[in-house]
């Protein structure tokens, strides 16, 4: 089995979550809030928010949509700010923009809308990332199977979704690494389609594993058949 | 001042069977750079409340993880603590009106207590208003200072709050329990949201033979539905509400109400309620009026765990941690969308929310029609508790608090 020359280094996050001076109690004030809050509360009430609420699979995407369906009430608009896939973006300030066109044009469509009182208001708050080295590197599969089992949560969430803001690709640091390093491209590309959203981080992790130990089965299998005597 | 000696201890590693190996890990790698740093806590009582009972938690296990840490109980007299009382409630919303003697009392037993104590941490985390003061220790900017407020400020008196953001804005920063409890400040405001401990007997796991006992001890049914609200007999938590929210689903199901708090003996506000929750409960033998022991915590646990729906009916709340005990057993929790309570019950994700007694009583029925609901919910409040409000994700966020602030330092 291939052994990477530059082998990978796992990690881990932690956030410090700081409450801003900004708040919304109408959709008008979110629009507001959208436009000018700083792309670090952006990625707190999407990136964040999707590896803290990593359990809800069915139908929470991020803090704006989640507000406007249960305090503001609008189940369409909400529907739309869910549909917005961070696997999508590879910067804030795009997804902020798509952010922004949605409630702006609902805004524009729904004026009596636009100014009707939630029933609780929005806090925009952010993230003070830190990341530190957990100490643990992998220079072959399996040596990076055994480093994923033993991930927290923060790590794989670190590695697996948020890295894209980092890499500036529509890919992880576990793709990226598997594609680049072991050349182990087809499962890279499996391990990158694992859907964020209807997974919680635990059964992502399952499937993730599932697909390397298939990919060293079938190693296992060729250099059995391989070693198998000529004649 | 006294630094306390710690009661008991549970090691880090006894965690990892409920946050796993990985987040115990990653909790030594987040404390290695900040091996033998000092940390001072500083609070008002080293016995009874939440923070006492936080703290007695928090600090063993920093303290295992190499972080040289200490904790203080402020002293003061009988005058301090009667400032300090109406100043707490004065900063919850109460109206209250401060002579300048309060302010010269809690001015003079700060002062007392920095006398005493050399204030000289790296990292000094002091708890609520009660020593707010301590900030006039520090000398040219030494150390990293953070004031911890555990209450809610959204509606605060305005002169006490006056006085007391003089002293909170000399501070690096205020970290708050919910973004709707913070104020706007000059200083950086964090977001730490209270805990709970999984391993202490109001949560760990029981023996089903010991849930039956006190089922029996209480007679109550184990095999009809059982609505629970825990809390002590205030006003605010509107047992009497529960009451009549319980009178409608009794319509539709064949169900108990268990209300079960403290003993209200030395509270004369608490006996009224009493008497009127008794009063409405009247004539009705699956009403139980549980008047626990002040320190009842398997007795809690147990009736937790036995519940088929747990309430929180609060009209006022602060954080409300008991719906946080509740779901971490699992439970499907009907609650009121107050305090701290939608960060715990996102609506129809972890329980559901409520806004009346019908509202409270409609929700509880769809419960108990839809089973297999109820138990997703539970499901789903468990991963939430476990993913936010532990105690070992409180002790993570304050190891990174203090990676933040050494980096920055």
């Amino acid at each position: 089995m291939t052994t990477a020359e530059a082998p990978f280094e796992f990690f881990t996050v932690a956030y410090l979550t700081r409450i801003g001076n900004h708040s919304a109690g109408t959709l008008t004030e979110l629009l507001n809030g959208l436009e000018h809050c700083t792309d670090a509360s952006i990625f707190h009430h999407t990136y964040q928010t999707l590896g803290t609420h990593h359990y809800l699979t069915e139908g929470f995407s991020n803090d704006f949509a989640q507000w406007v369906l249960a305090d503001v009430n609008r189940d369409a608009l909400a529907e739309q700010l869910a549909a917005l896939d961070i696997r999508d973006y590879t910067s804030i300030a795009a997804l902020r923009s798509d952010l922004y066109r949605i409630v702006r044009d609902f805004v524009d469509e729904h004026p009596d809308f636009a100014r009707q009182e939630a029933l609780e208001r929005f806090y925009f708050c952010e993230s003070l990332q830190v990341t530190l080295p957990l100490g643990l590197t992998a220079a072959s599969l399996d040596e990076f199977h055994q480093g994923v089992t033993r991930l927290s949560h923060s790590a794989f969430y670190f590695h697996f979704i948020s890295s894209r803001l980092r890499l500036h690709l529509r890919t992880n640091d576990f793709s990226h690494w598997l594609a680049n390093a072991l050349g182990l491209k087809t499962l890279a590309d499996s391990i990158n389609r694992i859907d964020v959203y209807t997974n919680t981080l635990d059964s992502a992790r399952a499937k993730l594993l599932r697909l390397i130990e298939r990919e060293r089965r079938k190693h296992d299998h060729g250099a059995t058949r391989d070693a198998r005597p000529a004649g | 001042m006294t630094t306390v000696q710690l009661a008991t201890r549970v090691p880090l590693d006894d965690y990892s069977a409920v946050i796993s190996a990985g987040e115990v890990d990653e909790m030594r790698a987040l404390a290695k750079p900040l091996a033998g740093r000092t940390v001072q806590m500083v609070n008002s009582t080293a016995v009874g409340g939440g923070v006492a009972e936080m703290l007695n938690r928090i600090v063993p296990l920093a303290e295992e993880l190499g972080l040289n840490i200490r904790w203080e109980v402020m002293t003061g007299g009988d005058d301090f603590f009667e400032v300090t009382k109406a100043f707490h409630n004065a900063l919850h919303g109460e109206s209250y009106h401060p002579e300048p003697a309060h302010f010269d009392i809690f001015r003079a037993y700060n002062e007392q207590n920095i006398r005493r104590i050399p204030l000289d941490a790296e990292f000094i985390i002091i708890h609520d208003p009660q020593p707010a003061g301590f900030i006039q220790a520090r000398k040219q900017k030494a150390g990293h200072w953070i004031w911890r407020c555990h209450i809610d400020l959204s509606h605060p008196s305005p002169s006490v709050w006056g006085f007391l953001e003089s002293y909170v804005s000399q501070y690096d920063g205020a970290i708050f329990s919910s973004p709707q409890f913070a104020r706007q400040l000059s200083v950086p405001q964090y977001l730490f949201y209270p805990a709970i401990d999984p391993l202490s007997e109001k949560n760990r796991e029981l023996e089903p033979e010991f849930i039956m006992q006190v089922l029996t001890r209480y007679s109550i049914d184990p095999l009809r539905p059982i609505l629970t609200q825990i809390s002590r007999f205030d006003r605010l938590k509107d047992p009497v509400g529960v009451i009549r929210a319980y009178r409608i689903v009794r319509r539709y199901f064949d169900c108990q109400l268990v209300l079960a708090g403290g003993s209200a003996t030395d509270d004369p506000e608490g006996f009224e309620v009493l008497k009127e929750v008794k009063r409405a409960a009247e004539g009705d033998p699956d009403i139980k009026i549980l008047e626990l022991p002040p320190w009842a915590p398997l007795e809690v646990n147990a009736l937790q765990r036995a519940s088929t729906i747990v309430i929180q009916k609060s009209l006022r709340e602060g954080f409300g941690l008991t719906v946080s005990e509740a779901l971490w057993k699992k439970k499907p929790v009907v609650a009121s969308a107050v305090g701290g309570i939608p960060n715990q019950i996102i609506h129809k994700h972890t329980g559901l929310l409520a806004h009346s007694v019908e509202g409270t009583a409609y929700q509880v029925r769809f419960l108990l029609s839809h089973p297999e609901i109820a138990a997703r919910l539970g499901e789903h409040g468990h991963a939430h508790v476990k993913e936010n409000f532990l105690i070992t994700q409180n002790l993570k966020r304050y190891l990174t608090l203090f990676l933040a602030s050494h980096r920055a330092l």
